[in-house]
């Protein structure tokens, strides 16, 4: 069984962990346009190579991020998300209350 | 039926013809450039050149001859999807399927088998009634089945409830099939050939020529060739090609593993799924199991294989056939499937003019190769959509318009 180190939980077999996908920068979802909205999610860069992708423990809940080379299967590094999120992300408020 | 093989053993003219024509140069233009020699590169080649008459055509793999997911799927063939717009478009393929043999003159050992979907809970039980109404509703030969009927059709599966998921009933869909993958490829690539379309093995396209936003040449290790319209047909290295171009998709590139049992006696006619227990196993013409299960949990462009997969397919596949305790394994391998979010395909007209996608097939490509290559050349000769190919537009998750396909297989639902 493959190991993956969590950082919260240390080492534990991968099927504790769900795979969440690549790390994407989110736009603003009450600025920003439908297209860029599908854009955000639903197109993946699918990188074959070094990439930066979300994990989730699931016995605990905790989402973390690993770099991990997509075609060899190596985890380069794992670490919790507050190294890349040192701040909140502030999105702006709809400027007036949307249609129920 | 074909005659190929008694007109040769009556023939007295040996050896036998060559295959493929020998390689040659490549020109430095033509007028359709494929990307990828697999089943549906060659299916779109034989379709231009039988139904369009455009044979300036160069097939482009970086590989060999049908040496991907060609050669790596589990050769299932049917039609029995969930969603109108899939099974219309599978239905077609299932026709063009059966009249292979024939056209090519060349035996794709296309074998109706009869295909069973397991519903172990009754969730499962109601997405199979679901789609034997949509099946019907289209014309496609399904229905709903109990286990004395199971028992009938196919007694070798446990119907014992002593298990821990006994099987509630099934989908039933008689037209399933099984056919030689290789052949399909061979046979597509033979007569394309015959038309004049060059089949370029061992020339990898390395980037795109893009000139006002349409496509106009490709580059390839073997220098640059111009070209009118470009097809990329790559299955599991479709974002990497579509980045040549500069595009991006919603594929997510996850492998999908599979294995073959030592060859048994004839036990099971039929073709066996469970989306439940990631199970789906045939019984090949030489009597090896052929069995996948359900993706890999992560994406990796790999097509190495793993011993979680084979502990969970194998548990599984002792639930419906115990006897098989004893019974070794042979081969194992990997394929890279083309997952997308609604686990249908991506087929037409992209971004960059003229630059056509044929992408997205996660565990349903090889059933679609003679309609997706049909349509998809209608598409390059008269640059219209097909309305079967329609719904599967790259544009849908733009429109939010996506055919969520919760009928296919290798799919948790």
């Amino acid at each position: 069984m493959k190991i993956l180190n969590c950082p919260l939980n240390g080492p534990r077999n991968i099927s504790e962990f769900a795979w969440g996908g690549e790390v994407k920068a989110m736009p603003d979802p009450v600025r920003c346009s439908d297209r860029a909205w599908a854009d955000y999610v639903f197109l993946e860069a699918n990188t074959a190579g070094v990439v930066r992708e979300w994990w989730c423990h699931l016995a605990t809940s905790y989402w973390f991020i690993a770099e991990r080379n997509t075609v060899t299967d190596d985890v380069i590094r794992t670490y919790p998300a507050s190294e890349l999120f040192a701040e909140r992300i502030q999105f702006t408020a709809p400027d007036k209350p949307g249609p129920r | 039926m074909p005659f190929a093989l008694l007109k040769y053993g009556l023939g007295g003219k040996y050896p036998a013809r060559r295959h493929l024509p020998k390689a040659k140069d490549l020109k430095p233009a033509y007028d359709v450039i494929i990307i990828g020699a697999g089943g549906h590169g060659l299916a779109a080649a034989y379709y231009l050149a039988r139904d369009w008459g455009i044979t300036d055509v160069a097939v482009l793999d970086k590989g060999y001859l049908a040496g991907g997911n060609t050669a790596r799927n589990t050769a299932i063939i049917r039609s029995n999807y969930l969603t109108p717009e899939g099974v219309r478009f599978y239905e077609e393929s299932l026709a063009l399927f059966r009249n292979l043999s024939e056209e090519f003159d060349y035996n794709i050992l296309y074998s109706e088998r009869g295909h069973f979907t397991l519903a172990h809970t009754d969730a499962a039980l109601r997405t199979c009634r679901w789609r034997a109404e949509v099946n019907k509703h289209l014309g496609v030969d399904s229905e709903l089945i109990f286990p004395d009927e199971i028992a009938r059709l196919c007694p070798a599966l446990n119907l014992s409830e002593d298990m821990r998921y006994p099987i509630l009933g099934a989908l039933y869909h008689p037209p399933g099939a099984i056919a030689r993958h290789d052949a399909v490829a061979w046979g597509y690539a033979r007569y394309a050939a015959d038309q004049g379309v060059e089949i370029h093995c061992n020339t990898e396209a390395q980037g795109f020529v893009i000139e006002n936003g349409a496509v106009t040449g490709v580059e390839t290790n073997r220098g640059r060739i111009a070209c009118k319209r470009v097809l990329q047909a790559v299955a599991g290295s479709s974002s990497r090609v579509a980045k040549l171009a500069g595009l991006r998709l919603p594929i997510r590139t996850i492998p999908l593993q599979a294995c073959v049992s030592l060859p048994l006696k004839r036990f099971l006619d039929q073709i066996v799924v469970s989306g439940s227990l990631h199970v789906y196993v045939s019984q090949s013409d030489r009597g090896e199991l052929v069995m996948g299960g359900s993706t890999d949990p992560y994406g990796l462009y790999s097509t190495r294989s793993t011993l979680d997969f084979k502990e969970g397919l194998l548990g599984h596949m002792l639930e419906l056939f115990p006897f098989l305790a004893d019974v070794k394994l042979v081969r194992q391998w990997a394929g890279m499937a083309d997952m997308t979010p609604d686990f249908s395909p991506i087929m037409g007209v992209t971004p960059v003019q003229n630059y056509y996608i044929d992408s997205g097939w996660g565990t349903w490509g090889f059933k679609a190769t003679p309609v997706c290559g049909k349509r998809m050349a209608e598409m390059l000769a008269t640059g219209k959509t097909p309305d079967v190919l329609h719904p599967f537009r790259l544009e849908r998750f733009f429109e939010f318009d996506q055919v969520g396909e919760k009928g296919a297989a290798s799919v948790g639902h």
